[in-house]
């Protein structure tokens, strides 16, 4: 009797491990368009927005298949030629505590969408929604912003920083406040 | 009864064999390379199936016979004792020598294989891509270089070198009734020299597992005459040909202004994106998507409107178009033949 019960058990928690990440290629129709009013300032009583407010951005913000897309896009999309891997050139730095326009997904999703007045060009009509998404995603990931077991691991080549699983939180540097 | 089972037999048989021939087969070779290797592959095959047969043999014989019953049990008899020492030292003796003798065979198989290549005029870069290949045809003088896609043009009877090498993950070229399979790895280059015999499209197919649509990733190697495949050269080299009516003008546009520019090339409009296949002459290729669909107006419409459905994984996202816009992109991208 007691060795079948523990052997139940043992399966029970082997079959645990076969749970898997969906892989949602086309989150499109299911949820909204993402469509919101581009912000004019980032000035909110109470400070910033506590907890993510649009669907989208709650389900990509730890999702690893999206955070990893975002990560492809910003190379094909030559996020790097400005902000150069997170770390700034002519852009500003995405891999630290200082955020111009706000360090919400949705802040992140409008800069890329609509651009942002001192050279962020406006992607809006050039990246699909979904993707757009993606991107924020991965970018606040460049921040220590992503949960680790989410966030991209290390390249297969060489490599400007360590990889995104790995980055400090940017706002603490890894110590408690 | 037992002769409708032999015939039956015959006829799976004759079916089964028939696999053997086609596109894409390493029984069917169409080239020196594959022709040295299926020879190769009939030889092993049917050395080893003589020696399975004997071995066979050898353990059936005392097997079915009779043990002879001794007077004496124990009694040491030196003359069967060494012919027995004998029988297995010619057995051993000659595992060696055959053994020996197809490492031989398959040293000189490769040293022609090697040589196929050595004095080939045309070399074509391929790169691997989830899921795709990218196709670039070398040259000395840079206006004459060319990139396609899928669809490698060669010109019949000539050696032609491929360089091959990947920007993501490891793939593997083959193109069995060419040649052998050779890797594509990230920062490397490797080289695979072939040859077709005789003008033919030869399917091959992405041998190195790769992500989700490995199996999609077939590309095609079209052998033509040497005149044709000049024409084919020079046509390829000319810009994307102006779009004629109002819908593929609108279709221009369009693909100017919606995400597909930041992804593809065409050749003399800014579109200019290199991630992705380029379609200067998209539609003068047989499939689109590596081999995933035969190319056709509905089948572009098909991938255009939905690729996540038709190839779930790939790296082209689903763009919001509405109909008017998807009908407009597609007039357009049938013209670019
Ligand atoms: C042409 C150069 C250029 C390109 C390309 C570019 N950016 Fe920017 N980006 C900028 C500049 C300049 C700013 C600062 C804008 C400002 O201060 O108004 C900026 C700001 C941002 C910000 C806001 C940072 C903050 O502190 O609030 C984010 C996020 C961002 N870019 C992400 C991206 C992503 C993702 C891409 C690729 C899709 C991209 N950028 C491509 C130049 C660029
Ligand atoms: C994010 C990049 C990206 C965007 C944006 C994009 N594509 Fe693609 N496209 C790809 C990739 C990658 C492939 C190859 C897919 C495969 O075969 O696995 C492809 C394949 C194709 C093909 C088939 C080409 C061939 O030779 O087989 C066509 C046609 C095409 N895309 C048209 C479009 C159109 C039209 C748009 C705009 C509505 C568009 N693409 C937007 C990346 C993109
Ligand atoms: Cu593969």
């Amino acid at each position: 009797m007691r060795p079948i019960v523990l052997l139940l058990l043992f399966t029970l928690l082997a079959l645990a491990a076969c749970q898997r990440e969906e892989r949602d290629t086309r989150p499109q129709s299911a949820l909204g368009s993402g469509e919101q009013p581009t912000p004019v300032t980032t000035l909110e009583p109470g400070g910033q927005r506590p907890s993510p407010t649009d669907n989208k951005a709650a389900s990509f913000e730890a999702n690893a298949f999206h955070l990893s897309e975002g990560k492809r896009l910003f190379g094909w999309f030559n996020c790097s030629g400005c902000h150069a891997n997170g770390g700034g050139g002519m852009g500003p730095a995405l891999m630290d505590q200082k955020w111009i326009y706000g360090s919400s997904m949705e802040s992140i999703h409008a800069t890329i969408r609509d651009g942002r007045p001192n050279g962020m060009p406006s992607f809006r009509d050039k990246i699909p929604d979904d993707q757009i998404w993606e991107l924020a995603a991965f970018v606040r990931s460049l921040s220590g912003n992503a949960p680790s077991s989410a966030a991209p691991s290390r390249n297969d080549d060489m490599m400007a920083h360590p990889s995104e699983n790995r980055m400090p939180d940017a706002a603490t540097l890894g110590k408690s406040p | 009864m037992k002769r409708l089972a032999s015939i039956a037999f015959a006829t799976a048989i004759v079916l089964f064999l028939q696999g053997c021939a086609g596109w894409q087969s390493a029984l069917d070779p169409k080239g020196p390379a594959a022709s040295e290797l299926a020879w190769l592959i009939w030889f092993f095959a049917g050395l080893c199936a003589v020696v399975w047969v004997l071995v066979m043999a050898a353990l059936a014989v005392p097997l079915m016979m009779r043990s002879r019953q001794h007077a004496e049990p124990l009694a040491l008899d030196a003359g069967a004792d060494s012919r027995k020492l004998r029988v297995v030292m010619i057995a051993v003796g000659l595992t060696a020598v055959i053994l020996v003798g197809l490492t031989l065979l398959s040293f000189f198989a490769n040293r022609t294989l090697a040589a196929i290549g050595s004095d080939a005029a045309l070399t074509i870069r391929v790169t691997g891509h989830q899921w795709w290949w990218e196709v670039r045809y070398e040259d000395a003088t840079p206006s004459r270089i060319l990139t396609t896609a899928n669809e490698i043009h060669i010109p019949a009877g000539e050696p032609v070198r491929l360089l091959l090498t990947s920007t993501d993950v490891i793939h593997s070229f083959w193109v069995p009734s060419l040649s052998g399979k050779l890797d594509l790895i990230p920062g490397r280059m490797n080289v695979l020299d072939i040859k077709a015999d005789k003008p033919g499209v030869y399917r091959g197919q992405c041998a190195e597992f790769c992500g989700a649509q490995h199996a999609n990733m077939g590309t095609f190697i079209i052998a033509e005459p040497r005149a044709k495949f000049d024409a084919w050269w020079n046509d390829q080299l000319q810009p994307a040909a102006a779009p004629t009516g109002d819908e593929a003008k609108a279709g221009e546009n369009l693909f100017l202004k919606r995400p597909c520019v930041m992804c593809h090339k065409i050749g003399g409009t800014p579109a200019g994106g290199t991630v992705a296949p380029d379609l200067t002459h998209v539609a003068s290729r047989q499939t689109l998507a590596a081999g995933t669909l035969t190319m056709s107006r509905g089948n572009l419409a098909a991938w255009i409107a939905d690729p996540q459905g038709v190839k779930p994984g790939a790296h082209m996202p689903v763009v919001d178009l509405s109909g008017d816009e998807l009908n407009d992109i597609v007039a357009y991208l049938e013209g670019l033949k």
